[in-house]
Parts: C-alpha cells; sequence; structure tokens
C-alpha cells in the first residue's frame, strides 16, 4: 500500500532520477493499477498492513515435510508402486555398492506379506558394508550420499532414494526401518533401528547395537510399508527379472509375498566393465555449480583449480580458460567474484577443450543384451545395437537398442518396449519417456512394420532400449523416464535405426520368399486344371504334362531357404519369460488388471506402462 | 506338327478343321513348350482403348498389332490362363458334338472348385465371358462360329416379315411383346421389308410405349430396343437391314455419355469387340436424340439429373475418343452437356403428355431430318 502511494509519487517525478535504483525502478514501473488495488485494500483491511499477518505463517519447509507430502515425486503414487519402488531403491543401491567394491553381487529380496495390506522388505548383500557413523544419515536423510557430486555411471544418482523409501515406510506404519550392516571379517555387524525427523530431515536412531553376523560382509535393509502386490506388469516381479537380464553377474534370490522363491542365477562370473568416474567437464558446468566449486575448492590458485577439478583441463588450457576470461592464473579460487565466475564459464565456451572421455561408460554390451532378450522372447530374428558414446553437455552416454521380431508375438499389438537406463529397468512412465519418443518418432514403417502417425509401431517386436550415462537425466525423481532432451533422442533413433535397418532386411528377404512360396502354391493348384484342359483339346497325356508343369515351380528350393531362415533360439526359457507376465491367481489379477489398476491411480493415465501411448494417441486425435 | 509328334511318340490323330482345328491349336502350342521346359505362354491381341484403332475412311473401330502375353507362371495370369484353355476345351467339346450353348451354359460347364482348395475355375460369368473373347481373337472365328450364343435379350416390331429356320414370322403380328432377336441372326431370311427406317432406342420401356401407341404402323417404320447396350444379335440384325435392305437407322437414347456410347457402338463398333467391326458396326446410323438441343426446345431442364463424377469422367473420356475428338457436333454435345452438369432420361418426354414421343417428338424430328450423323 505504502509502495503503491511511493510509486504514484515517484512516477511523477524525474523518471531519470528513478532509474537509478533497482527498487525506485520497480517502484515506477507499478502505476495507476496498482494504485487502485491498493485504495481497494485499504477499505476492506484494518490498519495492520497484511503482510505482517502472513508473515507469522512463512517458516522454512524440511526437505523431509516437502517430500513426505509429495510422496508421488519419488515414486510411491500408490500402494503397489509403493512396494515396487521400496525394492527397486534397496536392490538398485545394494547392486551400487556391490560394483564400486568389485564384489560379484548376491542379492536377496523377500517380501512378507504381513496383512492388512501391509508389506515387510527385506533386501540383503554381499556388498563391502557401511561405517557404523555413515548408515544412519545413508539410510535417514534425504538427499544425502556420495553419488550426486560423483559423475560415474551408477544406479543411484540423488542420495534420496533409499531414505525415502525408510520415510515411506515410517509415514505408512509407523515402524523405524532396521539396517544390519558389516564391513568386515573381523568386525561385528552394527544394526539399528531408523527414524527420520522429517521436519529437519535428520536421522533418530531409536535402538542400535553391535553383534555377530555370520555373512563376511555385506548390508541388509527391513522396512515394513503399506502396499500391494500383484503379479504381472510393472510388478516386483518383472522389475527383478529385466535387473537379471541386463546384469548377468547379479544373482538374485527372490522370495515373493506368495512365499514361492524365484532364483535369478548368474549367467556370467564376468564383472562388467567398470564405470569409471570423470570429472566434471568445462562445457557441461553451469554457473553456480562453478561458484560452488571455486567456493569448495581445495586448491590455491584459480590455475590448480581447472586443472584438477574439471576433466580434459591441461595446463596450457586451463592457462588459456584464464587468459580468456582475463583472469589471472593465480588467482585465488575464493577470490573469483560473480562476475569473474561467468567470465570464466564463457571462457569454457570459447576454448577448445576436448570431449570428455568416454571409456568411462560400461554398457550392457550388443552380445549380452541380444541374449537376455532371446530368453524372454522367443522370435525369429534378433539385433541389437551398442553405439559409440557421445556426448551431451559434458556428460558422456552411450545409446544401447536391440529388437525381436517375429515368433510368438501378437502380430496385431503394439510393440513391446523395454527400457533400461543405467542397467536399471524403467516399468513406469513409459508415455513420458525419451525412448518411447524415440522410438515413435522412427519410421518403422520402413522396417516392415505397421505405425500410425507417431505411434508405437504395431508388428510382433519387442524393443529394448538401454541409455547408459554418468548423468541421466530422468523426469523425476522417481526415475522412471527419461527426460527428452534433443541430443539423447537422435542418439536413439539412430541406433534404432540401425537396427531398424538389420529388421528390414530380414523382413524383406523373408517376405520375398513367402510370396514365392505363395506363388508356388497357387500354380501348384492349377497344374493338375491346366493339364487336364490341354488334355481334352490336343489329347496329350495329362500326368507327364502335370510333371512338366511342376518341374518348373521349384517349390522344394524355396522351402528350403524359408527353413535357413528361422532363427533358432536355444536361450528361450518359457517359465522364465513367463514372470512378471501373468498372474496364477486368475484372470481378474492378469497382466490387463494390472495396467488398469495403475492407470487410475496414476491420475493422468501416463504411469500406464505399456498403455499409456496408445491412449494418450486417442486423447490427441480427438483434439485434431 | 511332325516335331511334336516326335517328341510325344504319339500317332498321327485326324486334325479336325475350322475354329476346332484353330483350337486345338492353341492346346499344342502349350503342350510344346511345355515339353521343351519352356513357360507356357499364349500370345493374345490386347484388347483395350490402347489398342483399338479408329480408321477414318471406314468410320470402324479394328484392332491395332499390340499384343501381351498371358503366361501361366504369373501369378496375375495363371488363373487366366487355366480359364482361356478351359474355355477352350469347353468349345472344342461343343463342335466335336454339333451343340449350341448359351454363354451361361458355357459358365456353368467350366464353374466348378479345384480340388483340394477353395479356388473356383470362373467365379463369375463374365471371366468366361472374356475367355470366349478371347478365342475370338486367338482363332478369328465368332462365338456363334465356336457354337457359343449369347441370350436373347430385345424386341421388335414393324412391317417385316421374316423366315427363321422353316417359319415364316411376321414382325407386325406379334402381340404386345414383339419378336425377341435371337442370338445369332445368320439364318434368318427377310421375306417383306416395306418399312422406311428403324428407330432403335435403348429403353425397353420406350419401346413398349411406342408399340402401344402403334407408332411403327403410323410411321411405317421398324422399332427395335434391348435393354442396356445393345447385344450382338441385335447390332447384326441392324447391320443387315442396313446393308441389305438400306434402311436409315435412327437411336434413340437418354442424354447421359452412356446412351451417346451405344450410339457409338452401333456405329463404329466396341472397343472390346473392334476385332469384329466389319460384322457389327454399322455406319449407316444416325442419333435422333435426346441430344441437349432437345431439352432446350421440349423445356426439359426441370428433369435435370445431376451429373455424377463418374458421368463426368466418362463424359470427359468420350470426348478424347478419336472418332469423336474432331467431331463438330459431338463436341458441341459433350460441351453443353457439361456446362448444364445433367442429363436426361427420355422418359422425361413423358411430361409433356405420355404419347407426346409417339405423337410429336419423333415424327417431328424425322420429318425435319433432324439428327446427328
Amino acid at each position: 500500500m505504502a509502495k503503491g502511494k511511493e510509486a504514484a509519487q515517484e512516477a511523477g517525478k524525474d523518471q531519470t532520477l528513478a532509474s537509478f535504483s533497482d527498487e525506485k525502478q520497480e517502484a515506477s514501473r507499478a502505476t495507476g493499477q496498482e494504485e487502485k488495488q491498493a485504495a481497494k485494500q485499504k477499505e476492506a483491511a484494518p490498519s495492520m498492513p497484511i503482510a505482517h499477518e502472513l508473515a507469522k505463517k512463512q517458516r522454512d519447509i524440511g526437505v523431509g515435510e516437502f517430500f513426505a507430502r509429495n510422496k508421488h515425486l519419488l515414486g510411491f503414487d500408490n500402494p503397489r508402486k509403493a512396494l515396487l519402488t521400496v525394492v527397486k531403491e534397496a536392490v538398485d543401491n545394494a547392486l551400487d555398492a556391490c560394483e564400486e567394491a568389485v564384489i560379484l553381487p548376491d542379492i536377496s529380496v523377500q517380501l512378507i506379506d504381513m496383512g492388512n495390506e501391509r508389506f515387510r522388505v527385506i533386501v540383503e548383500d554381499n556388498g563391502p558394508g557401511i561405517v557404523k557413523q555413515q548408515v544412519p544419515k545413508i539410510f535417514a536423510k534425504l538427499l544425502y550420499g556420495s553419488k550426486f557430486h560423483s559423475r560415474k555411471q551408477q544406479r543411484g544418482q540423488q542420495g534420496i532414494g533409499i531414505s525415502a523409501a525408510v520415510m515411506y515406510g515410517q509415514l505408512t506404519t509407523g515402524r523405524p526401518a532396521k539396517i544390519r550392516s558389516k564391513i568386515g571379517k573381523d568386525h561385528l555387524a552394527y544394526v539399528c533401528e531408523l527414524h527420520i525427523n522429517t521436519q529437519q530431515n535428520k536421522p533418530e536412531i531409536v535402538q542400535e547395537e553391535e553383534k555377530e553376523w555370520s555373512k563376511e560382509h555385506g548390508t541388509r535393509i527391513e522396512i515394513d510399508l503399506e502396499g500391494s502386490y500383484q503379479k504381472g506388469q510393472q510388478s516386483v516381479d518383472e522389475y527383478l527379472k529385466h535387473t537379471a537380464v541386463v546384469n548377468p553377474h547379479v544373482m538374485i534370490v527372490y522370495v515373493s509375498p506368495k512365499a514361492e522363491q524365484l532364483i535369478f542365477p548368474r549367467v556370467t562370473e564376468q564383472f562388467p566393465k567398470q564405470a569409471m568416474e570423470i570429472k566434471p567437464h568445462p562445457h557441461g558446468t553451469e554457473l553456480g555449480t562453478l561458484m560452488a566449486m571455486l567456493h569448495d575448492t581445495q586448491f590455491t590458485t584459480l590455475q590448480q583449480f581447472l586443472q584438477n577439478e574439471f576433466s580434459r583441463i591441461s595446463p596450457a588450457v586451463a592457462k588459456e580458460v584464464c587468459e580468456n576470461a582475463r583472469i589471472l592464473p593465480k588467482t585465488k579460487p575464493q577470490d573469483v567474484s560473480r562476475e569473474d565466475a561467468e567470465r570464466i564459464a564463457k571462457a569454457f565456451q570459447e576454448t577448445k577443450i576436448m570431449a570428455p572421455p568416454t571409456d568411462c561408460l560400461s554398457p550392457i554390451t550388443q552380445e549380452l543384451l541380444e541374449k537376455g532378450l532371446k530368453k524372454e522372447v522367443n522370435a525369429e530374428f534378433y539385433a541389437a545395437v551398442t553405439r559409440d558414446p557421445v556426448v551431451y553437455k559434458g556428460n558422456p552416454f552411450q545409446v544401447e537398442v536391440a529388437l525381436a521380431y517375429g515368433g510368438d508375438q501378437p502380430k496385431d499389438k503394439q510393440a513391446k518396449l523395454m527400457r533400461f537406463a543405467n542397467r536399471v529397468p524403467l516399468l513406469y512412465q513409459q508415455g513420458a519417456c525419451a525412448t518411447s519418443k524415440a522410438v515413435a518418432g522412427t519410421n518403422w514403417k520402413a522396417y516392415g512394420l505397421q505405425q500410425s502417425g507417431s505411434n508405437l509401431p504395431v508388428g510382433p517386436l519387442t524393443i529394448v532400449v538401454h541409455l547408459a550415462s554418468v548423468w541421466v537425466p530422468f523426469t523425476s525423481e522417481s526415475k522412471e523416464a527419461i527426460a527428452d532432451y534433443e541430443d539423447i533422442g537422435k542418439e536413439i533413433k539412430l541406433a534404432l535405426q540401425e537396427a531398424g535397418r538389420q529388421l528390414q532386411r530380414y523382413v524383406h528377404k523373408k517376405t520375398k520368399v513367402h510370396l514365392q512360396l505363395e506363388r508356388a502354391n497357387i500354380f501348384e493348384r492349377y497344374i493338375p486344371e491346366v493339364a487336364n484342359a490341354l488334355k481334352r483339346l490336343t489329347g496329350e497325356d495329362e500326368d507327364a504334362l502335370v510333371e512338366g508343369l511342376k518341374a518348373m515351380v521349384k517349390k522344394e528350393k524355396i522351402q528350403e531357404t524359408i527353413d535357413t531362415m528361422q532363427a533358432v533360439n536355444a536361450e528361450y526359457d518359457e517359465d522364465w519369460a513367463r514372470i512378471g507376465k501373468d498372474d496364477s491367481e486368475g484372470p481378474e489379477e492378469g497382466d490387463g488388471s494390472g495396467k488398469e489398476e495403475n492407470g487410475t491411480a496414476d491420475g493422468e493415465g501416463d504411469g500406464n506402462g505399456l498403455g499409456s501411448a496408445p491412449k494418450k494417441a486417442a486423447k490427441g486425435k480427438k483434439r485434431d | 506338327m511332325a516335331k511334336a509328334d516326335k517328341a510325344g511318340g504319339k500317332t498321327e490323330r485326324p486334325k479336325p478343321d475350322g475354329p476346332a482345328g484353330k483350337l486345338v491349336a492353341i492346346g499344342e502350342h502349350v503342350t510344346q513348350q511345355i515339353r521343351e521346359g519352356e513357360s507356357p505362354t499364349i500370345e493374345l491381341t490386347v484388347r483395350s482403348l490402347s489398342n483399338v484403332v479408329y480408321d477414318e475412311d471406314t468410320q470402324k473401330l479394328g484392332v491395332g498389332d499390340k499384343t501381351s502375353e498371358r503366361s501361366f507362371f504369373n501369378v496375375a495370369h495363371a488363373k487366366k490362363f487355366l480359364q482361356t484353355l478351359e474355355v477352350a476345351a469347353i468349345a472344342k467339346s461343343l463342335l466335336d458334338i454339333g451343340k449350341h450353348a448359351s454363354l451361361r451354359d458355357v459358365f456353368y460347364m467350366a464353374k466348378r472348385t479345384i480340388p483340394h482348395t477353395k479356388v473356383n475355375v470362373v467365379d463369375e460369368q463374365t471371366e468366361s465371358d472374356k475367355a470366349i473373347e478371347d478365342l475370338e481373337i486367338l482363332t478369328g472365328s465368332t462365338r456363334e462360329q465356336l457354337n457359343i450364343n449369347a441370350n436373347k435379350m430385345g424386341s421388335v416390331a414393324g412391317n417385316v416379315v421374316i423366315e427363321d429356320a422353316g417359319d415364316m414370322i411376321d414382325w407386325s403380328k406379334l402381340g404386345s411383346g414383339g419378336w425377341s432377336i435371337p442370338s445369332n441372326v445368320e439364318s434368318i431370311t427377310f421375306r417383306k421389308v416395306s418399312a422406311k427406317y428403324v428407330l432403335y432406342m435403348e429403353k425397353a420401356a420406350v419401346w413398349e410405349r411406342l408399340h402401344e401407341d402403334k407408332f411403327w404402323l403410323k410411321q411405317n417404320c421398324i422399332i427395335m430396343s434391348s435393354q442396356g447396350q445393345s447385344t450382338r444379335g441385335v447390332r447384326r440384325l441392324l447391320q443387315r437391314l442396313s446393308t441389305e435392305h438400306k434402311l436409315p437407322i435412327y437411336v434413340l437414347t437418354d442424354n447421359d455419355p452412356w446412351g451417346i456410347y451405344i450410339y457409338s457402338v452401333l456405329k463404329y463398333g466396341s472397343i472390346s469387340l473392334a476385332h469384329m467391326s466389319d460384322e457389327l458396326a454399322i455406319s449407316d446410323v444416325r442419333y435422333l436424340g435426346v441430344t441437349s438441343d432437345d431439352v432446350e426446345r421440349y423445356k426439359l431442364e426441370r428433369h435435370y439429373i445431376k451429373l455424377t463424377d463418374k458421368d463426368l469422367a466418362r463424359l470427359e473420356q468420350m470426348a478424347n475418343y478419336d472418332w469423336f475428338k474432331d467431331h463438330a457436333e459431338w463436341q458441341r454435345q459433350f460441351k453443353l452437356m457439361k456446362k448444364a452438369g445433367a442429363k436426361v432420361e427420355i422418359q422425361s418426354l413423358s411430361s409433356r403428355g405420355i404419347t407426346f414421343i409417339s405423337d410429336v417428338y419423333l415424327p417431328e424430328k424425322i420429318r425435319k431430318q433432324e439428327f446427328i450423323d
């Protein structure tokens, strides 16, 4: 109100004067309209300014509080998805820990149905364990962890996941999470029960002790939560199976809430190529990050800071950056002002700097991708493509794609898409994912499939897309869909096209020989009739005519070609393929119902895995 | 022939002459190809507009020298190839036993399901009809010479007496139905022709109108009709009346592209039977109506029926036919019809009174000799 009056006065005065101060300038912009409003408020409000009233309510929002209220951001939208998310976070963490310590992972996952829609999730690994002091923070403090600041291809990224799982369990059951961790043979296991103080985002130790554990090393977490278990698509079963497919070096023993034990055995003893941590690349570093790094660095000169905190900055490049930024290389990093930092950021772009190393990534590899797919889908043709790594905004990433065509797959349904990011299966939000957009944006008609508009292709096809990166841009914290950045989408498309061309060659050849066979069949049908008519016309021997004509059809040769084209798939495992697909419980719990439940629970229906794309497309059409 | 026999190791059989011999020759050509491991192929003269030649001197359509191959080992040809041979075998059997069959008979003789399949040798009569037309070209004989006759279609009445199969028939004394024209009129003899001209009309209904009005008696003419496109029997009869008795022939059709084409076929020959124009085309045919000028004169505009897209396409096509392309009067008619965007039926004349057509319209047009030639 006061501001309004002032503004009016200021506006009347010399404009040039007003423009000296930012505040005044702003005020001067608010003219007559604000004055009117102010006058109205004057009539309605008592003498005390409302702002003071409002100020009483304004206070800090705890990050824990925020996420407690926005559970969907973390993947806890509905009970079924919540159960999956808890398992997923625990397993992802376990795998990351094992791989970091170069231990072939043995993971045990146990779900216990406690009744009343409550479940106990127990995940145990043979990883390196966690030192006692870190346990509470890792499991019961949001945004705490080692991974956020490191640039390395790994499953976890933010330091939210597992603590969010603990928090969700606490919110729905009031029970603490039980953690047990042992770091070596000669140590006792540290066992504790943890709560999260959501207001302050702090761990609270309910109970702790140290005791014997038969395991040499490893970590075990137990969380009680409200959830719902259902087999079929987007289930824990499917998630674990797909995890096993793309992590052939992992063994998972899974006990479902129905007390069935499923063992996903280790397929290879060979450890996947070690993912390396890399320093940030100057091209992907934003100003704020740069300023924070300048502030926190241990190094004493700008030159040293640049050389040591970034990848691909040699002494010569560091000097060039300083020169381009017009700052002395000897400057203390902490003394670099905002303006200076901005010039450095600009200099980063102007200076020629090598792209970041790409050997830090660990792809699944063409061979294993195809092998995994063969186990899952009984098709007649397989193709896999691993692209060379590329760089997006200073982040190396690599795309892999595999296709399975024909065989048992339905011909009249949309192609099935299996998505993975850093070896983690993505089961929800398919419609919002860059991978689906890339698949839909690829012209599959050219490869012999049907496709209407920008939808997934229709035909007997399963598509696998894997994105490996030191930083996967997910659309949300629940890490269900990859954000549609142009460079990533482009790279996925290129991979799809490469695999698509292989498919095209196959489909083309197949169509050709089948056409030949069809023609041969047509001719064979007519041959006796033609021979008969000729006999009636000329008196010629009918059988000789039939033989003569049949010899010209060459049907045997065509059939032979067809037989050799069919791929023999020895890898296919029917029982395996069924996991995460059907539900023996009854028809209403089949994969159809799984879709439906999630579709409605997700509100917009975009979390609805496979069903989402066609649904969205239909909406779009109506609008047209 | 000797060569074929050597290869087949057979004794010489007596060769039939005439059309039958020609049918056998087709079969022998194919069996020889099979014996020599060659893809069985029959060469056919193309029977489409692209191979129809208009001879300006004779004013008749003829067949060009374009040929096409019908090959058994071609998916698009295989069935037609079979149908050609099947119908050839049927025709040969008819000639062998000396019996005649109708087009429909031939269709049923050829129609059967190939064992162990769901495929029929022929599914529709048009298929066997086409095969017969192909055989006409291959053998150089008419279907009547192959002992195949079309159905009777068409009526005639007038002051004419003919002799057919030993019977004397007076076309003026055949009641309300008139004489129905057989498919083969070669064997009839004209005994007495006192009529002065022939009026041929597209619509049987109009023929009945004129017959009821005794138009042929009042005008001393012959009235003739066959529903829709004229049959070969009708065309042949018209040609004989034109050539043997020098009767002028007037044509009355709807004022639409299809009606005008009926006239075109009578006068110049048809595209599909261009090879038989000599027997069928009649240069002395005139188009009486209904013309676009009649529409104006008799105020028939209110009976306009809008031209469909198909009508318009046909109109366009006809305007480009060689025999109409440079015909000024027809081009004018086509333009008028296109401009009106509508067609008119003969029967619309009835709006001026039921006997208007026989009392006024036709006598006036014929008296004034108002026609398109």
